[in-house]
């Protein structure tokens, strides 16, 4: 490498100035590019992939092909022509010998309970030879062939865009006139189940504040190794794992575990307590599982905050819980709402928590979107649900980035 | 030194990733079953017999349950299993789309007419029974036993918990017996609308006295730790527990619902005959006959009755006088309503 | 944290409540840990106190059954991997973000942080439907790229945090005095910020060695990891098996968290901050 003289004219230095810039320039975006190829292809895309599940689908289209492009000109005055019905039985019969069925039979059936009967019923007893009228034929096979909610319910599913997964994630529906409505009362379901899974993570944040608040104080506050040693026991829990945790809250809590035999043991009752796989578990496990995530934002603005603050309102006549309020209180205000914040966002998303230690009424979002993809394979409702969840989250992102800024994040 | 540290780490991982991603080794068969206890005896039945009398090799895998699993697998191409013991609800899901290779009966040892009601079809070979029994355990109760679902509602004479399985499969049908209902009326009952309200109004009675487990072995665990008085549970692994745990748990046949399990050929399997074979080694009904002696399931061959020993026939679903008192669990009904009937039951629970 | 010599009646009452409800909070957290570990020297199979004897036997179980061993060497072939992939991956990214202002740095960290944010249940979802096709899924392969994904946010934070403050000029310093680029990333900028890569690779493992939701939908029998192992065991048999395991795993969290304390001294004193 040669070092060349200094060279002072103007523009070129200037010219050379921005090439070493944009060299500079270039070897981040090098060098920041991996990370970025590989989130957008392994996680963004897999998400956005999966989200979009819940607005297209192509299971009928694919296995009624015939239905799919003619049922579109029926007008729902009346039963819709021969042609229709000829078309949906050529479906059901090739669909029948090729075992093409079972798509639009799953999807049919997730939007209307006994369609895979009417598919697959009428599939089985179908003969090639045409009859004089497939309409009566199959109506004849199945009633249901004359219903118009069936024939409606098919004639939207064999579009591959649809709504329905979104609209029943929210307890809605189109009626026959295609009006969006909100489902009959007790009907419902998802809605009670936002509403649930929003009860707990603000539950859980609340107790992880009211518990965190005083005990970061108190960290800040103290001097020398006992402050190292007590911030181990809020950082040992952070590091052990979820499972283990859990399991060892079913050792404290189940009917003969280590609380309901102190309970006993001490008079407080004669009776195990049930404390756990209810309402009561999810909550102080979770809150326990979450407890150092509020504890040390909280601890991280406290431990900057000058105690003199606190002293001098004193001194001015101040009561200690007034200087608290109004002069300690409000510093710490950051740390409060990153730890709920954080805390919320955490929460909101539980599964494996409440699905081993929670009862049948404590199961939160996460546990349906995995119901739905793994047991009955309905991809869209659970991918609709996904999104549901991901919309509270992304609002709760953006709210954090929008105060904090995400480069000011940092870790113990 | 450290750089020398450093490659070998790498070096270490690189091998370890590059074992962990190898190919399997090509075997002549692949078979998934259920895995555990219950798979080391398939093995000692069926699989080390079958690999040895053909001179043949057998790759064994476990399979978790799922249609979703099994479709990847089959629509991804050549399939990495052979054969696949299904439940009743993977096989009519399997079958319906085509996942499986049908059953030739003609290249089978057996005719469709030599197996119990319900084992032959037309995707399938049923290869066990097992059921849903009312469980308890007899240490814990004093006086009379609990004899009925009747009884499992009867709070006052056996105070305590009840274990029931998360959702509405089994629930329902337990709720109407208990209500009254004739075992055989019980999913007629269910396909109507009064009859689904009705088992809910049952369901009721006890809603706050119910413990919900998920996996197989939760009502086990929580009968051993008093957290339940009454659960339903599988009547294999109350057995099971009683020989492996000394545990002194007791089922109660009637009102119980029994569903077979099943052999299924994947398509895309290389070798359909050697398939075949294999099922046909494990229905015969002699080596059927020695399961029980490991894990109480009763046997699918309507011969292999006879050669179960007299131990072990009170404990085995398909024993006659089990069979009688219990009804077969309705798996078209299910499939077609488990998504409806779960959000109902939802609704119920968190109401 | 001391009480003014003159405080009152009243305000020492409240100290003191103040003391026990932190003391109380303090015992909410560990005391379930702590509660665990004796119960894995139990010598009958529950889980209950009091114990009526002591034995090794559930270790025995746990280090030699088949299938919790296979859990633990999957474990670490994972963990290690997504943590090298993640902090070779995140210390670049770190070290670009610091070095320039790049258009759109703002997007890109919140895609990088993304990971740590979105449900698990989401990303396990997504990945399970993509990874299907590119057939990943019961691979030990894919779950290494889903933990290398989940563990980058964490090594680009930390390495992010010792890089604050760094003065680029050094590296610059190094180049002028003819050093190759990757010679002076070596020399100069490697032992500044490797405690922090060191703690984002930790992060990164500790991350992966908690993980269940993804492996629950990502792999089979064959390539279950020790959570995933544990939570199949809390479900299904929870004997002190569990317990033991629960051990092993609080003493790999206490060795990891050892490990970070040490290095996040180190590095303050390297970079001069105590």
């Amino acid at each position: 490498m040669t070092v060349s003289g200094p060279d002072t004219t103007g523009p070129e230095l200037r010219a050379r100035l921005r090439r070493s810039r944009r060299r500079s320039t270039l070897i981040s975006v090098g060098l920041v590019a991996p990370v970025v190829l590989f989130l957008v292809v392994f996680f963004v895309v897999p998400i956005v992939q999966m989200l979009g599940v819940s607005v297209y689908d192509r299971s009928v289209s694919d296995g009624m092909p015939r239905t799919a492009a003619v049922i579109g000109t029926w007008d729902r005055d009346g039963l819709p022509g021969e042609h229709v019905y000829a078309a949906i039985a050529e479906d059901l019969i090739e669909g029948q010998a090729e075992r093409a069925l079972a798509g639009p039979a799953r999807r049919l059936n997730q939007e209307l309970s006994g369609y895979r009967t009417v598919i697959f019923g009428t599939a089985r007893g179908l003969s090639e030879e045409p009859p004089e009228s497939w309409r009566e034929t199959l109506i004849e096979a199945d009633e249901r062939w004359g219903d118009p909610a069936h024939l409606v319910v098919l004639q939207r599913a064999v579009n591959p865009l649809t709504d329905y997964f979104m609209l029943y994630a929210l307890d809605m529906e189109r009626d026959i006139e295609d009006a969006i409505r909100l489902q009959d009362s007790d009907e419902r379901l998802f809605l009670g189940l936002i509403q649930r899974t929003l009860t707990i993570a603000v539950t859980v944040t609340l107790v992880c504040l009211a518990m965190g608040y005083p005990v970061a104080f108190l960290l800040a506050n103290i001097g020398g190794s006992l402050r190292y040693a007590l911030l181990v026991l809020v950082l040992l829990p952070f590091w052990t794992s979820l499972l283990v945790r859990t399991a060892a809250w079913i050792v404290v809590l189940q009917s003969e575990g280590i609380a309901n035999t102190f309970l006993m043991w001490a008079g407080f009752t004669h009776e195990p307590i049930r404390m756990i796989y209810n309402r009561f578990g999810t909550i102080v496990v979770m809150s326990q599982v979450l407890l150092p995530f509020m504890i040390l934002p909280l601890y991280a603005v406290m431990s900057g905050i000058s105690h003199w603050n606190m002293r001098a309102a004193q001194s001015l006549g101040a009561t200690f819980s007034t200087a608290f309020r109004r002069v300690y209180v409000p510093q710490t205000l950051p740390g409060v709402a990153a730890g709920t914040l954080l805390v919320f966002m955490l929460s909101v998303g539980y599964y494996i928590t409440p699905a081993l230690v929670g009862g049948a009424s404590d199961q939160m979002l996460s546990y349906f979107i995995a119901f739905y993809a793994n047991e009955t394979v309905n991809w869209g409702l659970a991918a609709a649900l996904g999104t549901v969840l991901m919309v509270i989250v992304l609002t709760m992102f953006l709210i954090y980035n929008w105060i904090f800024g995400l480069d000011r994040m940092k870790l113990s | 030194m450290r750089k020398a540290v450093t490659t070998s780490a790498l070096a270490a991982t690189t091998a370890l990733a590059a074992g962990a991603l190898a190919t399997p080794a090509l075997a002549d068969l692949t078979i998934a079953s259920w895995g555990g206890s219950y798979q080391d005896a398939q093995r000692t039945l069926y699989f080390e017999p079958f690999a040895e009398e053909r001179g043949i090799s057998i790759i064994e895998d476990d399979f978790v349950g799922g249609i979703g699993g099994l479709r990847a697998q089959v629509t991804g191409g050549a399939p990495n299993w052979n054969i696949v013991q299904v439940e009743s609800e993977e096989l009519i899901l399997g079958c319906e789309e085509g996942l499986f290779v049908l059953i030739d009966y003609d290249m089978l040892e057996y005719d469709e007419d030599d197996f119990i009601e319900g084992a032959a079809t037309e995707c399938g070979v049923g290869n066990i029974v097992w059921s849903k029994v009312l469980g308890y355990d007899a240490d814990r109760i004093e006086g009379d036993t609990p004899e009925s679902w009747a009884d499992f509602w009867d709070l006052e004479t056996w105070p305590g918990q009840r274990g029931l399985r998360r959702g509405a499969q089994y629930n329902l049908e337990f709720a109407l017996m208990a209500d009254g209902v004739p075992a055989d009326e019980v999913y007629d009952l269910l396909r109507t609308e009064e009859g689904v309200d009705r088992a809910f109004e049952k369901l009721d009675e006890i809603r706050d006295d119910v413990t919900w487990w998920e996996a197989g072995a939760q009502p086990l665990q929580m009968l051993a730790s008093g957290e339940v008085a009454l659960t339903s549970v599988y009547n294999g692994r109350l057995t099971g527990s009683n020989r492996a745990e000394g545990t002194n748990f007791a089922g109660v046949w009637p009102g119980s619902i029994y569903a077979i399990d099943s052999w299924v050929i994947l398509e895309g399997t290389p070798d359909v005959e050697l398939a075949h074979d294999f099922i046909s080694f494990a229905s015969h009904p002699e080596r059927q006959a020695q399961l029980p002696e490991y894990i109480a399931y009763g046997a699918t061959h309507a011969g292999a009755d006879e050669y179960i020993s007299d131990e072990d026939a009170p404990h085995l679903p398909t024993t006659p006088e089990n069979l009688e008192v219990a009804i077969e669990f309705d798996t078209e009904f299910w499939v077609e309503n488990i998504e409806a009937l779960n959000e109902r039951f939802d609704r119920w629970a968190a109401r | 944290m001391r009480l003014p010599p003159y405080a009152t009646p009243a305000q020492r009452l409240g100290y003191w409540l103040y003391i026990a409800f932190c003391v109380l909070v303090f015992g909410f957290l560990v005391l379930p840990l702590i509660a665990i570990v004796p119960l894995s020297f139990n010598s009958t199979t529950f889980l209950t106190y009091p114990m009526p004897g002591v034995s090794w036997r559930w270790y025995e179980d746990f280090f030699s059954s088949s299938s919790w061993r296979l859990s633990i060497y999957n474990t670490m072939v994972v963990g290690i991997s997504a943590a090298l992939l993640a902090a070779a991956l995140g210390t670049m990214a770190a070290l670009a973000m610091a070095r320039t202002q790049l258009p759109g740095s703002r997007i890109i960290m919140a895609l990088i942080i993304s990971p740590m944010v979105v449900p698990l249940v989401i990303t396990a979802l997504g990945m399970f439907f993509f990874f299907t096709r590119l057939g990943l899924t019961n691979s030990l392969a894919g779950l290494i790229v889903a933990h290398t994904a989940l563990g980058i946010p964490f090594v680009v934070i930390t390495v992010s945090a010792t890089l604050q403050g760094f003065d680029f000029n050094l590296p610059r310093a190094a180049a002028s005095l003819g050093a190759p680029p990757l010679f002076a990333f070596r020399k100069v900028t490697l032992p500044v910020i490797a405690p922090g890569v060191i703690v984002g690779g930790l992060f990164a493992f500790a991350t992966s060695f908690d993980e269940v939701v993804v492996a629950i939908f990502l792999v089979g029998p064959g390539q279950r990891t020790l959570p995933r192992q544990m939570f199949s065991g809390i479900r299904e048999n929870l004997d002190p098996t569990i317990a033991a395991a629960a051990s092993f795993m609080i003493l790999i969290s206490i060795v990891l968290l050892f490990c970070v304390e040490m290095l996040r001294r180190r590095s303050e004193r390297v970079r001069g901050l105590r």
